[in-house]
């Protein structure tokens, strides 16, 4: 474990991302199996122990520390894994220290009643950061900056592979990938089981407004709709018994099969898609408000499904029965996409139309009114244009220069900061998360309603001013949080952005704000110039609206 | 009485009414005692300063010869009369060379102001003595049940270590200027390392201060502009605000180290970019401020700047009467690391 606890404790502390796959690389050299397999199922996340919690070690830490003292520190600390390896009250001990192998059985193994008391026993004869890597095996993000990816890039690093070829084989593996190691150290067969529907790494976008873009040929690229829903691919194919298996993954790989049972039933096709996923009604997209509400349930009732159909905008074919078309120009891509569509005749996969535009000021044009550019009463749910170069084979990740975003501006008010809290992770410490306000009247005369919460945004040294603005204009502490003093002329105005804004019965304000960050810190603005409520009201659906209009 | 007879909050700083006098005072002020060197405590601008020799050699280095019109040096145990029938005497703090605990007694109570303070071994401070008083009033910097300092040995291992592995590469270590950067010179000596020590233009001074006090620190050389490039295996101390700026750059594929009670918690080495953390404090940590407050045996406890709320809890689940102090202008205000109070509180 000591040896596991110092790979994740140097991983955490080194920024250079070539120099992090060395040290992970470096690692599964010098260890042996099962000891490296486990470590690689915790850099990529594939453990999860059914009794070992997060409550669990919560309830060892209030055995042994004042609840106060713990609830000051983990709001200090920001994470809490940390908290209670900082805290935990072990001393060094003779007690053996167990190999990260033992602790992996013994987590999945032992009983729900003897596990706090195995737990301890593991804290207690661990050092410090021993204590740490424990805790965060069992909370589940390691959060040291190292991704499956990178996990995944430092086993390739360990024979001549590419990191795209581990993704292959990976669905059909288990941990402590054994196989896997002799394969890429050229001891043995490539592995076979192939996942017949495996995840692909999607090809990302950078902002339009960052590129050049009037230098380029507008001849050189098309343009379709950024569908304001949920970035997937489908994946779907035959294992080696001929069952068709169908997956729908998340961005960032993450299979989210589970949540959409009705979907799944209904790709029955051998490829892969790259789409969006969103709500339907009667052949229109709804909004990100609808398609919000059938994510992140507990359970997928008949009744969720049938209210919220979900269905997936056809961005790009990345695989067609068998053949990987990656390799392939955009356009040859999107025919065989088109004839795909054409040919399926799914119900629930449709074909994301293009954007036709001679000049960029066309271009634009279509951006400001999507509704009669072609997006009629879809407009709503149109968060901008994707700009992709003809000819731009589909690349992991972000290449420069292929795929553009071209969103639409948000929308912004002034409003005024009322209580801050301290972050988590990387800010933890500093007042980073925001509770901010618009003006009302009642009886009493002017009042701040809170209308919503902004935690991004700020650069880091903006983070510094106002974390100082916090702490020097702090007028009430609950808890964590502290009230910032709001007056009409002491208090600080920030400009926030958002990209929509819907009625809510769940807010006092009686409006929810998607997505609303800080743009500007309004130092020269006193806060009874700052918004009022009636403003934002005013914005409801506004975009949505003034688009299908 | 009340204590707050004796000692009281003022927007000055901690005033002491029948003597007439402040102490750490955040302004100018007439008469003032000064508990140690570091900025937001020590002042300039005021009429007469009263603290140790130690710390009235620093201020002169710091400020000019001018910091003051009148000096009083009070050297450690001297009691003096300061007017108001109240006696003053200065008792090590620890905390960096010269740091003075300040005991002020009055009608025979015992007030004990700690300035900042720790227990733990520095070769460049006289140690900590605890004082036996009626009022003690603390400083709460690491004042959470996280804090607790490992072995300042140990830390300058971690650094040796990494020097030893990358012998290419130069290791920037981020230090304050008073008391941090000579105690690690000094703990680096006792480690065993004999070569040069390279300082940031910025803690010249004070060293030289030191080694005048009598603090031997072995060779320093000044860091030139133009010598960066060939400072492959050097150890570099400089003010943790140098290692951001283009200066750090210059340097051989450099480690950025830092060495902070803050480096405990990851998320705020990680902030600051830094690669190797050492944990070594010139503050008392949680255990070290629990049994200072039960040594002086002090039946009431003012706490001031850093994490009050949970020094204060804990004095109440020990049945000891306490409070916050805050005092605004001490380190509270450099809780986050960037702040320039916090530079000038040593940490």
């Amino acid at each position: 474990m000591n040896r596991f606890a110092f790979l994740l404790d140097r991983l955490a502390y080194e920024p250079r991302r070539n120099a992090k796959v060395r040290l992970i690389a470096d690692y599964f050299r010098e260890t042996p199996d099962p000891e490296r397999g486990w470590a690689l199922a915790a850099l990529t996340g594939a453990l999860s122990f059914r009794h070992a919690k997060p409550g669990m070690i919560r309830g060892l830490i209030m055995e042994r520390a004042d609840p106060v003292l713990f609830g000051l520190s983990y709001d200090y600390v920001g994470d809490l894994a940390e908290t209670v390896a900082l805290m935990w009250p072990g001393e060094p001990r003779a007690n053996r220290v167990p190999p990260l192998s033992e602790i992996v059985e013994g987590l999945t193994s032992t009983a729900k009643l003897d596990l706090p008391r195995r737990l301890a026993a593991w804290l207690d004869a661990l050092d410090e950061v021993g204590r740490w890597a424990l805790l965060k095996l069992i909370t589940g993000s390691l959060r040291i900056g190292a991704s499956a990816r990178l996990a995944k890039t430092a086993v390739a690093a360990l024979g001549d592979h590419k990191p795209d070829e581990i993704e292959l084989v990976w669905p059909g593996l288990e941990p402590p990938y054994e196989e896997l190691f002799a394969w890429v150290e050229g001891r043995g067969e490539k592995p076979s089981a192939l996942d017949p529907a495996p995840f692909r790494p999607p090809m990302l976008a950078h902002p339009l407004e960052d590129a050049d873009y009037r230098a380029f040929d507008p001849a050189d690229f098309v343009a379709e709709w950024k569908w304001d829903g949920i970035r997937v691919q489908a994946s779907a194919g035959r294992d080696e018994e001929g069952r068709h298996v169908a997956r729908l993954w998340s961005r960032s790989g993450e299979d989210v099969s589970g949540a959409f049972p009705d979907l799944i039933e209904a790709l029955t096709f051998d490829g892969a898609i790259d789409g969006e996923l969103l709500v339907l009604r009667e052949g229109r997209v709804q909004s990100f408000n609808v398609l919000q509400q059938r994510l992140n349930r507990k359970s997928v009732t008949p009744k969720l499904i049938a209210e919220f159909p979900v269905h997936i905008r056809a961005y790009d074919l990345l695989v067609e029965g068998g053949e990987d078309l990656r390799e392939k120009p955009f356009m040859e891509r999107r025919a065989r996409l088109e004839a795909f569509i054409a040919r399926e005749k799914n119900p629930r996969v449709d074909l994301s139309p293009m954007v036709p535009f001679a000049d960029w000021d066309e271009l634009a044009a279509a951006r400001l009114d999507p509704a009669s550019a072609g997006a009629g009463e879809d407009s709503a749910a149109v968060e901008g244009l994707m700009v992709k170069r003809r000819d731009a084979p589909y690349v992991v990740g972000r290449p420069k220069g292929l795929w553009f975003k071209w969103k639409h501006d948000p929308m912004t008010v002034d409003a005024v900061l009322m209580y801050a809290q301290r972050g988590h992770g990387k800010r933890s410490s500093f007042y980073s998360d925001y509770t901010f306000g618009l003006w009302t009247e009642d009886d009493a005369g002017p009042q701040l309603v809170p209308v919503g919460k902004a935690y991004f945004g700020f650069t880091d040294e903006e983070l510094v001013e106002l974390d100082r603005f916090v702490r020097k204009h702090t007028i009430n502490r609950f808890g964590p949080v502290r009230e910032v003093s709001h007056t009409e002329d002491l208090g600080l105005v920030l400009e926030v952005a958002f990209e929509g804004v819907a009625r809510s019965a769940r807010h006092k304000s009686g409006v929810a704000m998607r997505f609303p960050r800080v743009a500007r810190i309004r130092w020269d603005k006193p806060p009874h110039e700052a918004d009022r409520l009636e403003t934002l009201e005013a914005l409801i659906d506004l975009r949505g609206a003034a688009r299908a209009s | 009485m009340r204590p707050e007879d004796l000692l009281c909050p003022s927007p000055k700083g901690l005033y002491c009414p029948p003597a007439d006098l402040h102490i750490d005072p955040l302004r100018p002020v007439e008469r003032a005692l000064v508990t140690h060197g570091h900025a937001d405590h020590a002042r300039p601008g005021n009429a007469a300063v009263m603290a140790t020799p130690e710390t009235l050699a620093i201020m002169a280095a710091r400020y000019g010869e001018a910091f003051c019109s009148t000096r009083r040096p009070a050297a450690y145990g001297e009691v003096h009369d300061v007017g108001g029938g109240v006696k003053a005497s200065f008792h090590p703090a620890g905390h960096v060379l010269g740091a003075a605990q300040i005991l002020l007694e009055w009608k025979g109570f015992r007030a004990v102001v700690s300035g900042d303070y720790k227990r733990a071994h520095d070769p460049t401070a006289a140690p900590f003595e605890v004082v036996p008083c009626d009022l003690f009033i603390t400083e709460a910097t690491f004042g959470l049940p996280v804090f607790r300092h490992p072995d300042a040995a140990g830390e300058i291992a971690k650094l040796l270590d990494s020097v030893e592995l990358f012998p290419d590469r130069a290791h920037l270590v981020g230090a304050y200027s008073l008391g941090k950067a000579q105690r690690l010179m000094k703990l680096l000596r006792q480690a065993g390392w004999d070569r040069p020590i390279h300082l940031h233009g910025a803690m010249e001074r004070v060293t030289e201060t030191y080694r005048a006090l009598g603090v031997d620190l072995g060779e320093t050389i000044r860091v030139m502009a133009a010598d960066r490039k060939a400072l492959a295996g050097a150890i570099v101390l400089c003010p943790p605000s140098a290692l951001r700026e283009l200066w750090a750059r210059k340097f051989p594929d450099p480690v950025t180290v830092a060495a902070s009670g803050w480096m405990r918690v990851r998320a705020r080495a990680r902030q600051k970019g830094v690669e190797l953390p050492l944990v070594v404090s010139d503050h008392a940590d949680w255990d070290e401020l629990r049994q200072t407050i039960l040594d002086t045996g002090a039946e009431e406890i003012w706490v001031t700047h850093g994490e009050e709320d949970a020094l204060v809890h804990w004095c109440g689940s020990a049945a000891l009467k306490a409070r916050p102090l805050r005092l605004v202008g001490y380190g509270d205000e450099g809780e986050a690391e960037e702040t320039p109070a916090e530079e000038a509180s040593g940490e």
